[in-house]
């Protein structure tokens, strides 16, 4: 009896499609690294298979009319652009606009053929107020009521939040749209060409510079708790590591160690920086408490180790060393110590970058005269290649963990371009730049 | 698990043959600008120009590796005579590294090429107070292209004269 009860309670679940996004967006990932070999078939099959959400987003209610449908277009598009959802288009929707007291018409909404409608009313003031409400319109129920502020400096981030908080309810994990990319733009002739940081959201908007062009600035990392960037400038003739407050804009070399200092990366609650240093030919592995001065040595070999990427627990530190010969990803102790190597297929692995889920190890491969980016997990197993190109390298992860960034050109003079990808390796997208760019570093949820 | 199995074709072979044309093409307009531009015989004995000519500013190196090759190795020989000779110069090293590998692993390779060419120096009797070593990885390429003859440019180690 109790298991009959509990079957009809699972199958009536079921045929909420909420439910289904949920299993067919992350439930999958739990089938595929249970068994590398059907697990690839079972992504490719779901993924052929995987119907993205349709969801209704009227214009949000606002006594400026125009502000409402910006801030609805933004949703909109945020939610299209994640490939887990089908936003109903504009023109089905013509002079509705969002409605947070009553319960909508749900006749209505399934003649439409969509499963959930997000109503949402927002409004200027010395702060951006936002009401939404999610409702499933099969189940007939509110799946999410909130209210929602922001800045009134920055005023798209109210949207980026709405979508946070509908990505949220809809798929039962943290969303990834109020964040920032920090990239390397570049310009100029390949031989020379001018290579600095910049700053825009996630969705391409508010691009800033952050350094001038004046000296070469390399792979910048951000920290996972605060508005501080760590990379590589050439200001002082040698690559050093620096720190960038984003709120002041003032930044400092983290020391003088070595000949030069690379390759940074903060540590889960962003106290520490590990990096690589590099004397006399020799790379090894350092870390070190940030404003400390004092760094620990974590690697002490001939080999070239570089790439440090910490579990988020803090314990481990995953990086790529070539002391077997080639480039390979090993994992050690965060003091040091123990490393053990994890990555095994043919060519070379490099660029390990730990999930914030601590899940997945991303990484680049290079292998038959083509770069590939993949995940494994962290003992090495289940790896899988979700893209590949002439020239492909640097994942960066969404702060919740599905979705990766990374750089990849085509050789010659042209220049390389963003793209993202999940972690099923569906809805590959090129992420618009008004430069070349490279090194994408996405920001934690700005929150 | 996705295998990525090597794609057999004759692409490669005509890809190699590709580059032995543009090997002979660039080896074509090199020694033709060399001429129009800078006669050997020209460069007064001690200057960046007869450095650049006579002597050659840079080693290449092999996929990877930071080995200097025998012809690296000569030229170097005769950089250390030459320094030795015009004892004014102090030098940056400069380590370079190709398009096909990544960032930060460039950067460090870059390094461990200029490593290798300052210790050769050294070797030969140039003082280490005279030099001075950094990489650019692969940032700084003087080829650009899409094959090995000119990926092979690119890695390489320059000793600038200050």
């Amino acid at each position: 009896m109790k298991n009959q009860s509990t079957r009809r309670l699972a199958s009536a679940r079921m045929s909420s499609r909420r439910t289904l996004l949920k299993s067919a967006a992350f439930g999958a990932a739990g089938l595929v690294f249970a068994s590398p070999v059907i697990a690839q078939l079972r992504i490719v099959v779901s993924g052929a298979q995987f119907t993205p959400l349709p969801i209704a987003i009227p214009d949000f209610a606002s006594s400026d009319p125009t502000f409402g449908r910006e801030v609805a277009d933004i949703v909109r598009a945020n939610l299209r652009r994640s490939g887990l959802f089908s936003p109903l288009d504009s023109s089905e929707m013509v002079g509705m606009v969002g409605d947070v007291q009553a319960e909508p018409d749900f006749a209505q909404w399934q003649g439409k053929n969509v499963d959930a409608v997000l109503m949402g009313q927002v409004e200027r003031g010395q702060q951006i107020q936002s009401s939404v409400r999610v409702w499933d319109t099969r189940a007939q129920v509110q799946v999410e009521g909130r209210s929602l502020a922001t800045d009134a400096s920055a005023w798209r981030r109210i949207a980026h939040i709405v979508s946070d908080a509908v990505y949220t309810s809809l798929t039962g994990e943290s969303g990834y749209f109020d964040t920032k990319i920090v990239y390397v733009a570049e310009s100029g002739p390949k031989a020379n060409r001018v290579k600095r940081l910049a700053m825009m959201d996630q969705d391409g908007e508010n691009l800033q510079y952050l350094t001038s062009g004046n000296s070469l600035a390399l792979t910048p990392r951000y920290s996972p708790v605060q508005a501080v960037l760590a990379y590589m400038n050439y200001d002082d003739g040698q690559p050093q590591v620096y720190l960038l407050d984003l709120a002041t804009g003032q930044q400092q070399r983290i020391g003088s160690f070595g000949q030069m200092t690379f390759s940074p990366r903060f540590s889960p609650d962003g106290r520490s920086l590990a990096f690589s240093v590099e004397a006399a030919g020799t790379t090894n592995l350092f870390s070190m408490p940030i404003g400390s001065g004092n760094p620990r040595q974590l690697t002490n070999s001939a080999a070239i180790d570089t790439s440090p990427t910490f579990s988020p627990d803090g314990a481990r530190i995953a990086f790529e060393s070539d002391r077997g010969g080639q480039q390979q990803i090993y994992i050690m102790d965060a003091g040091g110590g123990g490393a053990q190597r994890i990555s095994y297929g043919q060519g070379s692995y490099s660029t390990p970058v730990w999930s914030p889920l601590g899940d997945l190890i991303a990484f680049t491969r290079t292998q038959g005269g083509q770069f590939h980016i993949g995940t494994m997990k962290p003992d090495g197993s289940g790896e899988r290649i979700l893209a590949s190109s002439f020239h492909m390298e640097g994942p960066t992860w969404a702060p919740n963990g599905r979705v990766l960034m990374y750089f990849s050109d085509l050789g010659g003079n042209d220049g390389p371009r963003l793209y993202s990808i999940d972690v099923w390796g569906r809805n590959l997208q090129q992420v618009p730049t008004e430069t070349f760019a490279s090194d994408p570093a996405w920001s934690p949820l700005l929150g | 698990m996705r295998t990525i199995a090597p794609n057999f074709s004759f692409a490669p072979i005509i890809s190699i043959l590709r580059a032995f044309f543009v090997v002979a093409v660039l080896v074509g307009i090199t020694s033709a600008c060399a001429r129009n531009t800078v006669g050997e015989g020209n460069a007064t004995p001690g200057s960046q120009q007869e450095f650049l000519v006579a002597i050659g500013d840079r080693v290449f190196f092999e996929t990877d590796s930071s080995v200097l090759t025998a012809e690296g190795e000569a030229t170097l020989t005769k950089q250390a005579d030459w320094l030795f000779k015009y004892s004014r110069y102090k030098i940056v090293i400069e380590g370079h590294a190709d398009e096909r590998g990544t960032r930060e692993y460039n950067i460090a390779l870059g390094a461990r090429r200029a490593a290798a060419a300052v210790n050769f120096l050294v070797s030969r009797g140039v003082s280490a107070n005279r030099i001075t070593s950094r990489s650019f990885g692969k940032e700084r390429p003087v080829a650009i292209c899409n094959d090995i003859s000119c990926w092979s440019q690119n890695r390489r180690a320059v000793t600038v004269l200050n």
